[in-house]
């Protein structure tokens, strides 16, 4: 599926692997957060960067005792009606101090491509057919913004400004 | 001192380049959502939440798009953009909301963007007036006016609507969630049945906080809001809603519709629990990234500038001269006109409840009217109050029998506020795709019955609320009468309900017995009148009665015939 960084569609360096499949040791790889929980022993000594895949209802204090271990936490929306990954986001980076990438899976929309990256998303991936027009544009199409938020980390002192543009 | 457009429309939030190019920025994004939706890119089901959020329903004969008036509050200006908007895309008249919102019922989606353009000319919209988000946050529609005001409220409410505009933590929450604020003891804001309600208060050294209840509700589970904090000091008002909303956005529930507002959240964690939760994630935002620093709440209130006061003196001679010589006006006076802060000023309701008319509903004509009076006599502003009618909160207590006068020519002086004919009614199945039950027709039924302007002052204070269906958008729960269509086998039936209190001291009112028909129902509400007025003490209000007497004198005599 298309990877969505920065407006556009980039190549995608992590590979995601399904339960039961064997874990590539030499590129970067994403399992189950359920997969990690049941086999972590197994990832000990493991030099390429892991990633893990969280459900929307497991929420950021669960999986903080072991965020130094993930250069990766992909939060699924298992609909993008389903607001809570913003939290479990803004969560992770807030008040648990995580920099590495948070990527948004399963069915988001362009539409919060900028509330994503507000709450602390790095990437998103999007279905097969997606206009990544409509990313792009999602990027300057709201200029004003009214909170602080991760990518724009001004206090609350200024309640109305610009975006930086 | 900076004024701002002195003395014309002074109370009503002045907008800057900067909100100008965000409403326009909005009404081209969802002119491109509706390209996308059309080209096939976004599904319906992708397209929905973000209608809504613009505002857009589709209800059971078209679509309806609700506009937002911020806390209820309107310049003149925007008014006739309203009514001209109702001429030209509507069919000439327009829906006044309990959250204090205007609706138009019979919109063209091909229109909505243009529409939409022609509002934000006035510096309007119709962000999240609907959908998964917070919603127009509602107050007291005397705020700046009332006698009895602490904490001026427009200017948090107007804090509140910025923050809560896209905020991009919380516009995909389990459920659509509602703020109110009061600024005064008394509660006109009904503020323990929200989602949170807020009382801005202020302590000895007069500083400037706010009392939290949250979890409050009505629909098909009613509950009252709990305490959840009485002392959040102003800087962290901010800080303590985000919290609220991150406790319920993690952990609300989102497997069943009717099960996913806060008050479920509230109600199976228990207070105490929700609480801590609550008080944890504010320990952890507590900090100068949230804090809502007093200049910023001086700029705020700066920009709603301030209307120019002239020295009056209270019961000016024409006034009382007018009084006695018109027994109406007086009447009018007694019933929908309050008392001021400033003396010589008046604060005056205008009832869109005429005898057996739709509850909320007015012209063009009469928009254009109100926003001429506005003008004339309230320094070009005006109110929607949450119980559907509109105020004018600045009138010249010598100028009022010159208000009342034209509104009385116009059909717009029905002296009703608070009283038995002031119902509020949800638009039910006339309009919408959930009711059970009509809820317009019954309402204009009640209403003709207890035209009689001199019976209704005599039953004095008693309200009646109507909802058309369980979601209880007519707050039935908390009518001193309430009223609740329900289906039965295809049958348009009524269940009474007594007691409900929508004020602090908030309750929700008891089944009387079964459903009745809509006809035996406008009876029924005669028969509990009659009870009411024979057995009430000197002074004593309907739910004042109904708690010393109980409910079986009304429940008798209601069901007698039975």
């Amino acid at each position: 599926m298309p990877l969505i960084k920065d407006g556009r569609i980039v190549e995608d360096e992590w590979v995601a692997v399904a339960d039961g499949e064997p874990v590539p040791a030499d590129r970067p790889a994403i399992v189950t957060f359920e997969r990690w929980q049941a086999e972590r022993a197994s990832f000990d000594g493991r030099n390429a960067a892991l990633g893990v895949r969280v459900k929307s209802g497991t929420l950021a204090p669960v999986i903080a005792p072991d965020l130094d271990r993930f250069a990766l936490v992909a939060i699924e929306f298992p609909k993008f009606r389903d607001g809570r990954g913003f939290s479990t986001a803004r969560e992770l980076r807030e008040r648990y101090g995580y920099s590495g990438e948070i990527r948004a899976v399963g069915h988001v929309i362009p539409d919060q491509y900028r509330f994503l990256l507000r709450t602390g998303f790095t990437s998103a991936e999007a279905p097969e057919t997606t206009n990544p027009e409509s990313w792009a544009r999602a990027l300057t199409e709201i200029t004003v913004a009214f909170q602080p938020s991760l990518d724009d980390p001004q206090p609350l002192s200024l309640l109305r400004r610009r975006l930086g543009s | 001192m900076n004024h701002i457009a002195p003395g014309r429309n002074a109370g009503v939030y002045s907008y800057d380049d900067i909100d100008r190019r965000f409403v326009a920025e909005r009404v081209e994004q969802f002119r491109a959502q509706v390209e996308r939706r059309l080209s096939g890119e976004l599904t319906e089901e992708e397209f929905k939440p973000l209608r809504l959020m613009n505002g857009l329903y589709l209800q059971l004969h078209a679509y309806m798009l609700r506009i937002a008036v911020p806390y209820g509050v309107l310049t003149s200006r925007q008014l006739r953009k309203l009514a001209e908007i109702g001429r030209k895309y509507d069919k000439g008249y327009g829906h006044f909301t309990t959250r204090q919102n205007l609706q138009f019922n019979w919109i063209k989606l091909e229109d909505t963007p243009a529409i939409l353009h022609e509002l934000a000319e006035v510096d309007m919209h119709a962000l999240q007036t609907s959908g998964n988000c917070v919603r127009n946050v509602t107050t007291d529609q005397f705020v700046g006016a009332a006698r009895d005001e602490v904490v001026d409220g427009r200017v948090y409410a107007e804090i509140l609507r910025q923050w809560t505009t896209l905020h991009p933590e919380f516009t995909f929450l389990p459920r659509k969630f509602k703020i109110a604020i009061m600024g005064s003891d008394a509660d006109r804001a009904a503020i323990r049945v929200h989602d949170v309600g807020v009382f801005a208060k202020r302590n000895e050294r007069g500083e400037v906080g706010f009392t939290f209840y949250v979890g409050g509700g009505l629909g098909r589970s009613p509950f009252v809001g709990k305490l959840v904090r009485d002392w959040v000091p102003e800087e962290d008002f901010v800080a303590y809603l985000e919290a609220i909303l991150r406790v319920y956005n993690q952990y609300g529930r989102r497997d069943n519709l009717y099960k996913a507002r806060i008050k479920i959240l509230v109600h199976e964690l228990g207070q105490e629990k929700f609480t801590q939760e609550v008080e944890e994630e504010f320990a952890r935002l507590r900090g100068p990234k949230y804090r809502l620093a007093p200049e910023v709440v001086d700029e705020i209130r700066r920009r709603f500038g301030g209307p120019a006061f002239e020295t009056l003196t209270d019961e000016p001679e024409s006034f009382q001269a007018a009084k006695a010589a018109n027994p109406d006006f007086a009447r009018w006076v007694a019933v929908n006109v309050l008392a001021h802060k400033v003396p010589g000023y008046a604060a005056a309701t205008i009832s869109l409840k005429p005898a057996g008319g739709i509850p909320g509903d007015a012209t063009s004509e009469q928009m254009d009217l109100v926003a001429d009076l506005a003008d004339a006599h309230s320094f070009g502003e005006l109110r929607v109050s949450h119980a559907q009618n509109l105020v004018l909160a600045h009138v010249r207590q010598d100028a009022l029998f010159t208000l009342w006068t034209a509104l009385e020519a116009n059909g717009l002086g029905t002296p009703n506020a608070g009283l038995i004919g002031d119902i509020i009614a949800c638009p039910g199945l006339d309009y919408c795709a959930l009711a059970n039950a009509r809820s317009i027709p019954l309402a204009q039924a009640i209403s003709a019955r207890f035209a009689d302007p001199a019976r209704q002052q005599t039953i004095g204070e008693l309200g009646i609320k109507i909802s058309g269906c369980i979601n209880a958008c007519g707050h039935h729960h908390v009518g001193a009468i309430g009223i609740l269509g329900v289906d039965k086998k295809g049958e348009e039936f009524y269940q009474i309900t007594v007691g409900g209190d929508p004020t602090l001291t908030t309750a929700i009112g008891d089944i009387l017995g079964p459903a009745v028909t809509a006809d035996e129902t406008v009876d029924a509400i005669e028969a509990i009148v009659e009870v009411y007025l024979s057995n009430r003490h000197d002074g004593e209000r309907f739910i004042d009665t109904l708690k010393r007497v109980g409910h079986g004198p009304f429940k008798e005599r209601v069901y007698a015939a039975h």
